[in-house]
């Protein structure tokens, strides 16, 4: 059986997708740089972030790469004045509307959305700061849930979906009120459907999930299981 | 009419405050108050905050010395996990606090302090500065600027940041000593203890032109804390607390650091965002106590080191019982460096020293823990309170410039009195009651955990609050 290609250009290189390929896997397969934070390779894309946004000819509107299948000769620019203001506007206004405070926070100098923010020129924040009073909890004997430091991007609650299988996380309230929760919106040590498993931890890009007992800087995340272990069960099925 | 005197900003010292000193009818000095008018709220934003992050949140709380918050903040999180810590670690941190002092003590007297030594009280004001200094005495800054690196170069090398490292962490350090950094830092004692011994040698017969000063710089009796060794030698990073009199005398001792609240006690007036402690015994204010350099050599019976314990014999000819003037900070501040240098190259000469068991591993299993250090301007405490998941419920930070708030008070009234006369500030008159503070090396951003910078105000106002004169110095 023969699988449909497409045919597309991206910042003007001729470049070809299989179906059901995103332009974010079209462009990374040809080494075609776009930054993202909510993607993760293993995990559904949802197109949480916006980060990913790129420029498509004709189409007056910008669209998520991770989120966007390609279409014969569609044209595709990932990199523009346009999409570097849009992307760094987004990066501050992720920090704006909570408590990042990097420089004491234990991911500082390990975390995706300082890193994204340091490849954009992030200098300052433009717009205000929104300050919420946001608590920790610290319920869970292994991990902690820092919402202060939380920019809803989702994984946590794919691999616990779609990898874990125990969906002990789930997404509540709208805009600004949107918050992470385990099982009913409870205390994450009370969680019932939790296995302690640490995945979200890993998976999280910044220091809202992490483990217990480490202090500032000392929280690095290993990604690298996703893949390995997406790999293995596919090829057991 | 009595009339009142404003200095603001205070120049040369780290923080911002003010000055107001009091005119009676006469037009004689009748008082003098030290106003710190910064706030920050370290304590009450820290709520809610995992145990864990105290260190390096609280070392925010300033620039010079994050090493000391480093230390107390680790402290009371060792306590509050309730370990006794490597002996490796504990070292570690000693080299590290160490070399924080002697980075700290040499901004304090090179570049803050020491343009009122070589260039004098009286002499031109735009130029009395380490720039001045630099263009007369160019040996003596350089040696102070070269200091003050080396002290900050130790941090930087075992901590991997010179400001604000994240490396002392809750149950010791993250990361153990290299050989290669080892040799490094030891290398450069040499040069370093020369430097420090040639400007005692300047310093000690320099002071003699300074006699009116030394009389009325805080010269006055009061108590003396300080942390001690176990057999009463100097301490800045363990140990107990002792208080001394002014004759020396021992009144308090061996008193543990969770048990300072029994004896300490902590006033607010309402013309400083600073509050003032005070030793309980003997009531406000008249518990009134000093701490920092000159404190820690009155109450210490030796430092512990051959060069220092020298000095330190030297010094203590300079007055029966306790050394009483706090123009004399300055010079114990140079016998500490000393100190500093000559114990942190023993402590890295030790054999296990590069051990690699450099922290203990922990829940918490207390609620509550209380870390004392000494920090470059005196002992300096943290105490927190957690809930059972580990989050800081209750914060309190005593800090060593807050200790010294009620001798800072007593030390500007005294100078104002004897240098200050008439409705005009003369400018030698404005930089001694500056001085006064200086000595101190008040660290007012720390102390009132604020933020900002600091500069100095003076105000001279009459009896009904009329200011007659204002000093303005950025």
């Amino acid at each position: 059986m023969s699988t449909a290609i497409i045919t597309f250009i991206i910042d003007g290189r001729d470049v070809s997708a299989r179906e059901g390929q995103t332009i974010l896997d079209v462009a990374r397969e040809n080494d075609i740089p776009i930054p993202t934070l909510c993607s993760l390779q293993g995990l559904h894309p949802v197109g949480a972030c916006r980060v990913c946004l790129v420029e498509i000819k004709n189409t007056p509107k910008l669209l998520p790469a991770c989120v966007t299948r390609p279409s014969e000769g569609m044209e595709v620019i990932t990199d523009s004045e346009r999409l570097r203001q849009y992307r760094k506007t987004i990066t501050e206004m992720l920090f704006s509307e909570r408590n990042h405070v990097c420089a004491v926070c234990v991911s500082n100098g390990h975390c995706e959305l300082q890193s994204m923010a340091e490849n954009l020129g992030v200098t300052h924040v433009r717009v205000p700061y929104l300050y919420p009073r946001l608590p920790v909890d610290a319920t869970h004997a292994r991990f902690t849930v820092d919402h202060n430091r939380c920019i809803l991007c989702s994984r946590c609650v794919r691999v616990c979906d779609e990898v874990e299988g125990a969906h002990t996380w789930d997404m509540q309230g709208r805009g600004v009120d949107c918050r992470v929760i385990t099982d009913l919106k409870q205390p994450w040590g009370t969680s019932e459907s939790c296995t302690s498993c640490g995945k979200c931890v890993h998976v999280c890009p910044t220091g809202a999930l992490t483990e217990k007992g480490k202090a500032v800087a000392e929280m690095v995340k290993r990604t690298q299981f996703l893949p390995y272990l997406k790999t293995m069960r596919e090829s057991w099925s | 009419m009595a009339k009142h005197i404003i200095i603001d900003p205070v120049t040369r010292i780290e923080g911002h405050s003010k000055i107001t000193i009091f005119l009676n009818d006469q037009g004689k000095v009748e008082n003098a108050q030290f106003h710190v008018t910064q706030f920050r709220g370290f304590e009450k934003f820290v709520e809610g905050r995992p145990f864990q992050e105290m260190p390096s949140l609280t070392a925010r709380t300033c620039g010079i010395c994050p090493v000391s918050h480093l230390m107390a903040a680790s402290k009371a999180c060792d306590d509050i996990m309730a370990v006794r810590i490597p002996a490796t670690a504990a070292k570690l941190r000693r080299v590290l606090n160490l070399a924080q002092m002697v980075q700290s003590h040499a901004l304090s007297f090179f570049h803050l302090s020491s343009p009122d030594f070589l260039l004098g009280m009286d002499s031109d004001p735009v130029a009395r500065n380490i720039l001045g200094v630099a263009a007369k005495f160019p040996e003596l800054a350089q040696d102070g600027i070269w200091l003050r690196k080396f002290g900050q170069q130790v941090i930087e090398r075992m901590t991997g940041k010179r400001v604000h490292p994240a490396w002392v962490v809750p149950g010791g350090v993250s990361k153990p000593l290299s050989a290669e950094v080892r040799d490094q830092i030891l290398a450069d004692v040499p040069k370093a203890l020369t430097i420090a011994r040639r400007t005692l040698e300047w310093f000690k017969p320099a002071i003699k032109k300074f006699e009116e000063e030394i009389s009325t710089f805080a010269n006055f009796p009061s108590l003396f804390l300080g942390l001690v060794t176990p057999d009463g030698s100097l301490e800045h990073y363990d140990g107990f607390m002792r208080i001394v009199d002014s004759n020396r005398k021992i009144i308090a001792d061996k008193l543990e650091s969770s048990a300072y609240a029994h004896h300490i006690g902590e006033a607010v007036e309402p013309f400083s965002y600073l509050k003032s402690p005070f030793f309980k015994p003997l009531g406000y204010p008249g518990g009134m106590y000093r701490v920092g350099p000159l404190a820690r050599l009155n109450v210490c019976d030796r430092c512990g080191t051959p060069l220092a314990d020298r000095e330190l014999a030297e010094f203590r000819k300079l007055q029966e019982g306790a050394v009483l003037s706090s123009f004399h900070y300055h010079y114990a501040r140079l016998i500490e460096i000393v100190y500093g240098i000559e114990r942190l190259s023993e402590l890295l000469g030790s054999s296990d020293i590069l051990s690699t068991q450099v922290r203990a591993v922990a829940n918490p299993n207390k609620s509550e823990g209380v870390g004392v250090s000494e920090a470059p301007r005196g002992t300096l405490i943290h105490h927190y309170r957690i809930d059972p998941d580990g989050l800081v419920t209750w914060a309190n930070l005593i800090i060593a410039t807050g200790h010294n708030n009620l001798a800072m008070n007593r030390g500007i009234t005294q100078a104002a009195k004897h240098f200050v006369t008439g409705k005009k500030i003369a400018e030698g008159a404005l930089n001694r009651v500056e001085a006064v503070i200086r000595c101190y090396d008040p660290c007012l951003s720390c102390s009132t955990h604020a933020l900002g910078q600091m500069p100095l105000q003076v105000q001279l106002r009459d009896v009904e609050g009329t200011v007659l004169d204002e000093q303005l110095r950025e």
